[in-house]
C-alpha cells in the first residue's frame, strides 16, 4: 500500500467486493430467490451474476467454497467449485477482479498455485486468492486425512502461500524467449527450482505454467488466520476484518491496523459485512425475519439490516478506515438490485469509490506494483552463478 | 493376422456395427516437439486467446471435443528444464472452465492424474466443469508412478509401477459413485419446496482401501449428460482392459488403417469380456494433419513442418536424452555419435517417453540402422520423431477419401488432431477438409445434441450399484442419515 486511509474523510480509493455464492449468503436465500434451485448450478446464473456485479460497479467478486451444511439439513444446497466458477467468469467480464476461496488444509499447493496462475491468464490479470484453511472434519474425511486444527492450520496456510508465491516466481517474466537461431524456446537460466522444505510441504518446482500476468496474485486472508510474523513477512496482501456489529467495524479495523508492523507496506484491510436491504416496499428486518424463520443466519460477520441510504452512510464511514468492504448479500438477486440502484451510484457521487477500468489488474486496484520475480533478483545479483 | 477385406462383416459377428461416420477432436498439447513455434504465425502457448481461437474454430467445424493434456513436472534434459520445445501450459480444468463460457457444443476434455489428486476433490471439480458446460465435460484418466513427479507433491512418489491400474481403478470407481450419489430429480423444482434436496436422495460415499480413504457426501447432482465422459489412453494389455471396463473413449495410438482395425477387434473383444456392449467404447487415435490444395503442396508443406519441428539443436538433444551426456560437439548433419551412453537405462519420464531401455544396446542398434539407411543425426531423429504413422498428408480430397475408408470399415470413431500450429492450425481442416468429409456423408452436418455424451453417441451409463467391491479395496455406499 502506498498510503493508508487517514481518518479524515472519504477518498476515491474504496473497493467494493461482492460475494456471489449460490442464491445468496443467507442459508434460506433459495426460498425467496427468483432463480430456481437447480439453475443456481448452471452457467446462465453465474454469467448473469458476474455481469450484474460488474455493471453495478463492483471492483471484485469473491467465490466462496463452503462445505455442505450438515447433511440432512433442509437448506443443504449443492455447491460448485469456487475456482472454476471464477475461471468461467474470466472471459465473461472485463474489469471485475475474480477471487475464489481456495482451501490450504486439504489441497496440494502445487495444484493451487497452477490453478490460480491459470485463472490469472484466463482473466487477463484479474485473479486473486482468498485463502481459507478448513478445520472441518467432513473436509478432512473426504480426502482421508486427519483434521488440521489450531496452530498447524495457520502454519500450513502460510506454508502453502509460500509455495504458491515461489512457484509463481519460478519462471522469470521473460523465460519464454523463442530464440530461433539457437533453437531455444525457453531460457532455462530463467527457470528456477524452488526446493521448498517448509515443514508442511516439500515442493521441487519449477511451475508448469509461466509466471502469471500479475507476477504475484494478490492474496487475501481472514485476519487472525496467519500469524503476525507471517503477515509482516508479506504472506497476505489484504486481510479480511470482521466485527460483531457494524458499529464495531471501525474500531476493529483500527485495532487490526495498529497490530500490523509499522511501515508503509502493510496489507490492505477489507471489512466484512452482511447486507439485508429494504426492497420493493418490504423492510429489511421483515425480510430477514422471514428468512430466519426457516433457518437462523449464524454469521460471524457484522450485519447491516436497513435502508440503502443507511448502508451508504455506513460504507462511507467504514471506507475511511479500510481499503475495501466485502458485501455478503442475504439474497443475491434482491439485495444486488438495491445495491445497484441506490447504493453504488451514491457512493460514487460522494467520491468514496475507486474508479473501475477494463485494463486494470487486481494488483492495480489494490495499488500494488508488479513485483519482479525473487529469483530474477537473485540471478542478476553481482557475482551470481549462471 | 490377415486383414479381411470385409472387416465390417467380422465386426457384425461380434456385435460391433460400424457407424459409417467419423468425428474429430482437437488436442492442444502445449508441451511437445510437434508444435512449431519457429514459424512467424506461431502464437502464444499460454494466453487465453489461443485457447479461445482453437476451441471456437473447432466448434465451427463441429468437432466433438477439445482436449487438454497435463504434466505435473516440467520436462528435463540432462538435469535441467528442457529448453527446445514448447512448454508451460495452464491447468486443464481451469482453462476448460473458461472455455465453457465461450463455447456451446464442443466437449471439454481434461487430462487429470489419478496419482496426485484426491478422488473426492477431483470428482467434485469435474462435476463443476460438467455443470458449468451444460454436460460437456470429460476426464482423460492418466496414471503416474514416479518419484520424480512426486517431488512436487506432499505424498511424493509412493506408488509401485505394478499398482498403477489397481490404484487408478479404485479411484475411478470411487469417482463414479460420487457422480451417482444424487438421485434423479433430487433438487427442488421450485423455491416453495420443503427442502433443497429431497430427503434421502443423496448417498454418502465411503471407500477404504490400500490407496485411499474417502468418506464424503457429494456436493453436486448429476449433469445434463449424467456424469463426465471418461477417456483413457493406456495401450498395454492392462491399460486396454482398464479402458474396456471403465472408459467411454480410448485416445489410441493406432491411426494406421490396418493397425486401427486390429486395435478395434481387440477392444471389442475386451469390452465384451468386461460385460459391456460392442459399441460402448469409442476409439479416437492421436493424429497430425498436413493438408494443402494439391498433393505436391502438401508434401512441400510437410518438409517445411518437419524442418521446424526437428532443428539441429533438437536432433542433438534428442540423442542426448538416450546417451545421458552432452553431444554438442557432434555435427547434426554427420553420423550418429561413436561414443557410448553413460547411463545404464534411458531416462524414464523426463521427456523421452522411452521406458527403461538398455542404453548401450539401443545406441548400437540405432547406429546400425542409421548406417544402413545412410541417415545423418538430423535425418535419423526426424524419422524417429516424425510420428509418421499418425500423420495424414495430402490434398483435402485425398485425405477425405482416406478418412472415408475409416468410417466405412469402423476402424475408428474419429481422430484426435494435434495441430502443429497454434492458434491457426485448425483453419484449413475446418475450412477445407470438413466440407469434403460432409460431402462424402461421413461427417456430422450438425451437432447431434448439446452434451458430449449425445455428440459422441454414447448411452447414458447405468447407475453404479449400491455396494461395490473393487479388488482388495472395500467400498460402500450408504443412504445419508
Amino acid at each position: 500500500m502506498s498510503s493508508h486511509p487517514a481518518q479524515d474523510g472519504p477518498r476515491e480509493h474504496g473497493l467494493l467486493l461482492l460475494e456471489l455464492d449460490g442464491a445468496g449468503s443467507h442459508p434460506a436465500a433459495w426460498r425467496v430467490s427468483r432463480t430456481a434451485p437447480a439453475a443456481v448450478l448452471g452457467p446462465e446464473h453465474l454469467r448473469g451474476a458476474v455481469l450484474a456485479a460488474e455493471s453495478a460497479g463492483f471492483h471484485a467478486a469473491t467465490f466462496s467454497d463452503p462445505g455442505m451444511p450438515a447433511p440432512g439439513h433442509p437448506d443443504a444446497a449443492a455447491r460448485l467449485n469456487a475456482l472454476q466458477r471464477a475461471a468461467f467468469a474470466g472471459p465473461v467480464t472485463r474489469s471485475l477482479a475474480l477471487i475464489p476461496e481456495v482451501d490450504t488444509a486439504y489441497t496440494e499447493p502445487f495444484h493451487i498455485s497452477t490453478q490460480l496462475a491459470s485463472l490469472d491468464y484466463v482473466s487477463g490479470g484479474r485473479a486473486g486468492w482468498l485463502v481459507a484453511a478448513s478445520s472441518s472434519a467432513a473436509d478432512a474425511a473426504a480426502v482421508g486425512r486427519d483434521t488440521v486444527r489450531g496452530d498447524r492450520l495457520s502454519r500450513e496456510a502460510a506454508d502453502s502461500i509460500e509455495v504458491s508465491r515461489r512457484l509463481w516466481d519460478s519462471w522469470e517474466d521473460n523465460a519464454v524467449i523463442r530464440d530461433v537461431p539457437t533453437g531455444r524456446y525457453l531460457d532455462v537460466d530463467k527457470l528456477h527450482y524452488i526446493d521448498v522444505e517448509n515443514g508442511s510441504y516439500s515442493v521441487k518446482g519449477p511451475s508448469i505454467i509461466p509466471r502469471p500476468p500479475q507476477g504475484q496474485l494478490p492474496v487475501l486472508a481472514p485476519a487472525g488466520l496467519l500469524t503476525a510474523e507471517a503477515v509482516a513477512a508479506g504472506a497476505a496482501d489484504a486481510l479480511l476484518v470482521s466485527a460483531p456489529t457494524p458499529g464495531l467495524l471501525a474500531a476493529e479495523l483500527a485495532a487490526t491496523r495498529a497490530g500490523l508492523a509499522a511501515g508503509g507496506d502493510g496489507p490492505a484491510l477489507i471489512a466484512e459485512l452482511d447486507v439485508v436491504l429494504d426492497s420493493r416496499g418490504q423492510p429489511a428486518a421483515e425480510r430477514l425475519a422471514g428468512l430466519n424463520g426457516h433457518t437462523p443466519w449464524q454469521s460471524p460477520r457484522a450485519q447491516f439490516i436497513g435502508s440503502a441510504a443507511g448502508l451508504t452512510d455506513l460504507l462511507t464511514e467504514v471506507l475511511a478506515w479500510a481499503e475495501g468492504v466485502r458485501l455478503h448479500p442475504a439474497v443475491l438477486d434482491t439485495d444486488l438490485e438495491e445495491l445497484t440502484r441506490l447504493v453504488l451510484p451514491e457512493l460514487r457521487r460522494r467520491g468514496v469509490l475507486a474508479p473501475t477500468s477494463p485494463d486494470a489488474t487486481f494488483r492495480d486496484q489494490l495499488g500494488l506494483a508488479r513485483p519482479a520475480s525473487r529469483y530474477a533478483a537473485a540471478s542478476s545479483a553481482p557475482g551470481a552463478e549462471n | 493376422m490377415s486383414h479381411s477385406t470385409h472387416p465390417a462383416a467380422e465386426f457384425t459377428a461380434s456385435g460391433f456395427i460400424p457407424s459409417g461416420q467419423i468425428q474429430l477432436g482437437v488436442f492442444f498439447q502445449g508441451v511437445n516437439s510437434g508444435t512449431v513455434w519457429k514459424a512467424a504465425e506461431s502464437g502464444s502457448q499460454t494466453d487465453f486467446e489461443s485457447f479461445r481461437r482453437i476451441a471456437q474454430t473447432a466448434e465451427r467445424g463441429l468437432f466433438a471435443a477439445f482436449f487438454l493434456g497435463e504434466g505435473l513436472r516440467l520436462r528435463e534434459h540432462l538435469g535441467r528444464p528442457h529448453a527446445l520445445d514448447v512448454a508451460g501450459r495452464p491447468d486443464a480444468q481451469t482453462a476448460l472452465a473458461a472455455l465453457a463460457a465461450v463455447t456451446t457444443k464442443i466437449g471439454l476434455v481434461a487430462t487429470q492424474n489419478t496419482t496426485y489428486n484426491d478422488p473426492a476433490d477431483l470428482a467434485h471439480r469435474l462435476s463443476t466443469l460438467d455443470l458449468l458446460s451444460g454436460g460437456r465435460a470429460a476426464w482423460n484418466i492418466v496414471t503416474t508412478d514416479n518419484a520424480w513427479t512426486g517431488a512436487n507433491f506432499r505424498r511424493g512418489g509412493y506408488l509401485d509401477h505394478a499398482d498403477r491400474y489397481t490404484h487408478a481403478e479404485a479411484f475411478v470407481e470411487t469417482a463414479k459413485r460420487i457422480w451417482d450419489a444424487w438421485d434423479d430429480g433430487a433438487v427442488a423444482g421450485s423455491a416453495s419446496a420443503e427442502r433443497w434436496s429431497a430427503e434421502g436422495s443423496v448417498r454418502r460415499v465411503r471407500h477404504t482401501g490400500r490407496h485411499y480413504t474417502v468418506d464424503v457426501t457429494p456436493r453436486l447432482p448429476r449433469s445434463a449428460q449424467y456424469r463426465p465422459v471418461l477417456f483413457q489412453a493406456g495401450d498395454s494389455p492392462e491399460g486396454r482392459d482398464f479402458a474396456a471396463r471403465q472408459a467411454d473413449v480410448i485416445f489410441s495410438a493406432h491411426p494406421q488403417l490396418d493397425d486401427a482395425l486390429e486395435f478395434r477387434r481387440d477392444i471389442v473383444e475386451r469390452t465384451l469380456r468386461a460385460g459391456r456392449g460392442a459399441q460402448d467404447v469409442k476409439i479416437m487415435p492421436a493424429s497430425e494433419f498436413i493438408l494443402a490444395a494439391t498433393p505436391r503442396e502438401a508434401l512441400e508443406k510437410k518438409a517445411w513442418v518437419r524442418s521446424l519441428q526437428i532443428g539441429p539443436q533438437q536432433a542433438i538433444a534428442y540423442l542426448e536424452q538416450f546417451w545421458g551426456r552432452e553431444l554438442q560437439g557432434y555435427d547434426p548433419d554427420g553420423p550418429l555419435p561413436d561414443i557410448d551412453p553413460v547411463v545404464e537405462e534411458t531416462s524414464e519420464t523426463r521427456g523421452s517417453g522411452f521406458h527403461g531401455a538398455k542404453a548401450r544396446q539401443l545406441a548400437d542398434q540405432w547406429r546400425a540402422e542409421a548406417t544402413e539407411k545412410g541417415l545423418s543425426i538430423r535425418q535419423f531423429v526426424s524419422a524417429k520423431t516424425s510420428r509418421g504413422d499418425s500423420t495424414f498428408t495430402g490434398s483435402y480430397t485425398e485425405v477425405a477419401d482416406r478418412l472415408s475408408e475409416y468410417a466405412r470399415t469402423g476402424a475408428v470413431d474419429g481422430f484426435n488432431i494435434s495441430p502443429w500450429l497454434i492458434p491457426s492450425g485448425l483453419d484449413d481442416i475446418v475450412n477445407h477438409l470438413v466440407p469434403e468429409l460432409q460431402e462424402r456423408g461421413v461427417y456430422p452436418t450438425e451437432y447431434a445434441g448439446s452434451t458430449l455424451r449425445e455428440n459422441l453417441g454414447l448411452a447414458t451409463p447405468a447407475r453404479t450399484g449400491a455396494s461395490v467391491e473393487v479388488g482388495i479395496d472395500s467400498s460402500s455406499v450408504t443412504a445419508q442419515a
